[in-house]
């Protein structure tokens, strides 16, 4: 252990080393256009770590190249803590959004809760630098969801229900959710939920829908706009008390890369999409259809 | 099982194997290149050698999505910047390469070396034109053990969205779809199967004296 | 929060979710791992070493070995095991497979070239001496390979425990909690703790295997491989196949 400074001091060393060579030709490695991030007229869409935003990504995508713009994917970066700092240090330029859950990352304390109210916030609240256009009618919320057992065993329907038992209870969701408003904390704030523990685990994909009906946990958040939902009869407990806001699919870009162009296409998309074929979509991706196939075919029907 | 999703998707999956292709070999060699000097030094030195290969066993031990995502953090890199893999992936292959070169130094024999001084070599002479090339067989069965290790660590950089075979194991999971999964992990271990290939060959031509391999 | 105030915060080292719990856990899948993999490792390494038998594929097949993708074998196996294991086991037996896959080459190779490696000289005499094959393998060959033996076990340790932290992708607990919630959360300070704690654990197992092989290790044993410089490459080699890659 005495060697350990010495360690330290050869190890920081090797690091600088490193940085000097590895910048020089890590760069012209690169020179491909991915150092320069969003330098030029491209834009890199991004999208989080599931697979419905990555299906919008997708739309988003195909609907810009059909219009002329050269676009680069980004896609799978993974929570919001992570891909809003994305947008904000240039390595993406778009992302499809939600719009509850975006005001509240950056407003904890928002009680905004319609989309007309969650939308009006966040004009306020949006930092500079990035911008979102037209939201869409298409919504896909947080919903917490228990096996058809569970809600019979302990008669739930609302999420208020499950105050007396959550105590014994274990939670499943993403990881980002232990210090969410949009989770964890807001579920014990507003419902007073303490429960008797939390797992994390994927953003309603695979691994949670697994761990819900293995029985490892017991409620789960979930997307509503996942088929599963209905293919395991699964119970989606009513959020009675509004903390989870209306949840509007909406484009959110980086203010250098908006351009009219940009603007039009988006909007009209978004104009076009819907709750409802958001789950169709999302019934296609499960059964192994390509996300770009989907997007396509999706974009095609809606004269886009 | 459904091979039908593997010949709608040959174009990404082709544009995700040639990044996978410069992700892992880029940092290979400028590792090498950083770990020759490093090795000499440690294999000249007595305390050097310890402190730098001990050094060279911790940085090792980092979890490879850990040295992603802290690098930006570290270095100012934009956090979706492919420069944080190949820095990350650069530290690994010195760790593991200032080892293997200190100990080929250590596997020239002494009587060459004693050769070697004897004609006039001195110093980097000696190093690059007598011993670096003595313990060519070494390094290289210690870079094909860095190169294929990192075409396994690059899948890592999936979780952070950085494009490449990796890509296909997050999308297979997000789909819940085999065949990606399989598809990635094949290429993987072809391509790593070819660079081990090349390595040997490589390793032939620049030690044509030697005839038996170094096993990796 | 600075790294130093998380590692210093009493709240991370207490509860369900502390440090001291996580690294129990993460020691946990790390011992489990490798002694499955000795286990399947040792008795075949010592077959192939004595035998000779299927060195070719082993030696073949061990560097393809390491390019194996953890995260891909992982998430495949977890996929294709989902609906056929029920409860907890079915995050915990892919994670335990892929941590024994990786544990096998390092400790495998370290098994058969460590009883190749034995001195010909010795072996030779034992012969002389009138020993059965048998026991020149348990009294002469296998206390020669102890020390690559325990490098290979040592090389698999430490690729194990860094490893290890791709169990808190599915949901399991351990030392990758700390690297996967806080990324998850944009808390760096947590994400470095956690991999601060990784390299610090595998610096302590680094100790005790160095201990171990000054216990183990006969002395003689030691000492000749010292001094002994007719063989330096093979040496070198040979702890080169007990290296550690992949994570």
């Amino acid at each position: 252990m005495r060697k350990l400074p010495l360690a330290a001091l050869t190890a920081a060393s090797v690091a600088a080393a490193l940085v000097l060579t590895g910048c020089a030709t890590g760069d012209q490695a690169l020179s491909g256009g991915d150092a320069g991030g969003s330098a030029g007229d491209q834009i890199i869409i991004g999208s989080a770590d599931f697979s419905e935003s990555q299906l919008i990504a997708t739309i988003y995508s195909l609907a810009l190249q059909d219009a002329g713009v050269e676009v680069k994917e980004q896609f799978n970066i993974g929570s919001r803590e992570v891909y809003i700092a994305a947008l904000q240090d240039g390595s993406i330029d778009l992302i499809p959004e939600y719009s509850g859950a975006l005001l509240k990352h950056f407003d904890a304390e928002s009680k905004a809760s319609t989309s007309e109210d969650v939308v009006a916030e966040l004009e306020e609240t949006l930092p500079e630098g990035i911008e979102m256009f037209e939201i869409s009618e298409a919504q896909d919320k947080d919903i917490l969801a228990v096996t058809e057992a569970t809600a019979e065993q302990y008669d739930l329907t609302t999420i208020s229900d499950l105050e007396p038992v959550a105590s014994e209870l274990i939670l499943g969701g993403p990881a980002e959710w232990a210090t969410r408003v949009n989770g964890v904390v807001g579920l014990r704030d507003v419902y007073g939920l303490e429960f008797k523990e939390f797992v994390s685990l994927d953003a309603g994909g695979p691994l949670t829908m697994t761990a819900l009906l293995n029985g490892q946990i017991q409620v789960a958040d979930v997307f509503s706009t996942d088929p599963a939902l209905t293919a395991n009869n699964l119970v989606a407990l009513e959020d009675d008390k509004s903390l989870f806001a209306a949840e509007n699919v909406v484009p959110v870009i980086s203010s250098a890369k908006s351009s009219d162009t940009v603007e039009e296409t988006l909007d009209a998309v978004s104009a076009a999409l819907t709750t409802e074929a958001l789950i169709e979509m999302n019934g296609k991706a499960a059964e192994g259809e390509s996300l770009s196939d989907i997007a396509r075919d999706w974009l095609d029907s809606a004269g886009l | 099982m459904n091979i039908d999703w593997i010949w709608a998707n040959l174009q990404p999956i082709g544009a995700l194997f040639l990044n996978h292709i410069w992700l892992t070999v880029v940092p290979t060699v400028i590792g090498l290149v950083i770990a020759i000097p490093l090795g000499w030094w440690a294999h000249r030195s007595r305390r050097g050698g310890v402190v730098i290969i001990g050094a060279a066993g911790l940085l090792y031990t980092i979890p490879s999505l850990a040295l992603f995502i802290l690098l930006p953090a570290i270095l100012g890199t934009r956090i979706l910047d492919p420069l944080n893999i190949v820095i990350a992936l650069t530290v690994y292959t010195v760790a593991l390469l200032v080892r293997v070169v200190s100990d080929g130094l250590g596997s020239v024999p002494h009587d060459t070396v004693a050769a070697a001084e004897a004609m006039g070599y001195r110093g980097w002479q000696r190093l690059l034109l007598v011993e670096l090339p003595v313990a060519v067989p070494v390094i290289i069965a210690g870079l094909r053990v860095a190169i294929v290790s990192n075409v396994s660590i690059v899948t890592m950089a999936a979780l952070i969205g950085i494009p490449q075979l990796g890509t296909l194991f997050t999308q297979g999971f997000q789909l819940r779809l085999i065949v990606p999964l399989i598809t990635g992990i094949v290429l993987c271990v072809v391509l790593a199967v070819i660079f081990d290939q090349v390595l040997i060959r490589i390793g032939h031509v620049a030690s044509p004296w030697r005839r038996r391999d170094v096993p990796a | 929060m600075t790294l130093f105030e998380w590692l210093t915060d009493p709240a991370n080292w207490t509860g369900s979710r502390g440090i001291p719990v996580q690294v129990g856990f993460h020691l946990l899948y790390t011992v489990i791992s490798l002694a499955i993999a000795s286990a399947i490792a040792i008795p075949l390494g010592i077959f192939i070493g004595f035998t000779g038998k299927g060195e070719a594929i082993v030696a073949g097949s061990a560097n393809a070995l390491r390019s194996l993708p953890t995260l891909g074998l992982l998430i495949l196996l977890f996929l294709v095991l989902a609906p056929v294991i029920a409860g907890q086991l079915v995050f915990v037996v892919p994670t335990i497979i892929v941590l024994v896959l990786l544990a096998i080459p390092p400790i495998l190779t370290g098994t058969y070239t460590g009883i190749q490696s034995a001195d010909e000289a010795a072996v030779d005499a034992a012969r002389g001496m009138g020993y059965t094959r048998t026991q020149i393998l348990w009294r002469v060959q296998m206390p020669c390979a102890l020390p690559l033996l325990i490098s290979g076990l040592r090389g698999s340790t430490l690729q194990v425990v860094s490893t290890a932290t791709v169990a808190a992708y599915l949901g399991l607990q351990g030392l990758g909690r700390y690297i996967i919630d806080g990324r998850a959360q944009a808390d760096f300070a947590q994400m470095a703790g956690g991999a601060l704690l990784v390299a610090l654990l595998a610096l302590a197992l680094e100790l005790l295997f160095s201990v171990l092989g000054k216990v183990l290790v006969s002395p003689g044993l030691r000492r000749t491989t010292r001094r002994r410089r007719t063989a330096p490459t093979d040496t070198a080699t040979a702890a080169l196949t007990t290296l550690t890659a992949a994570r």
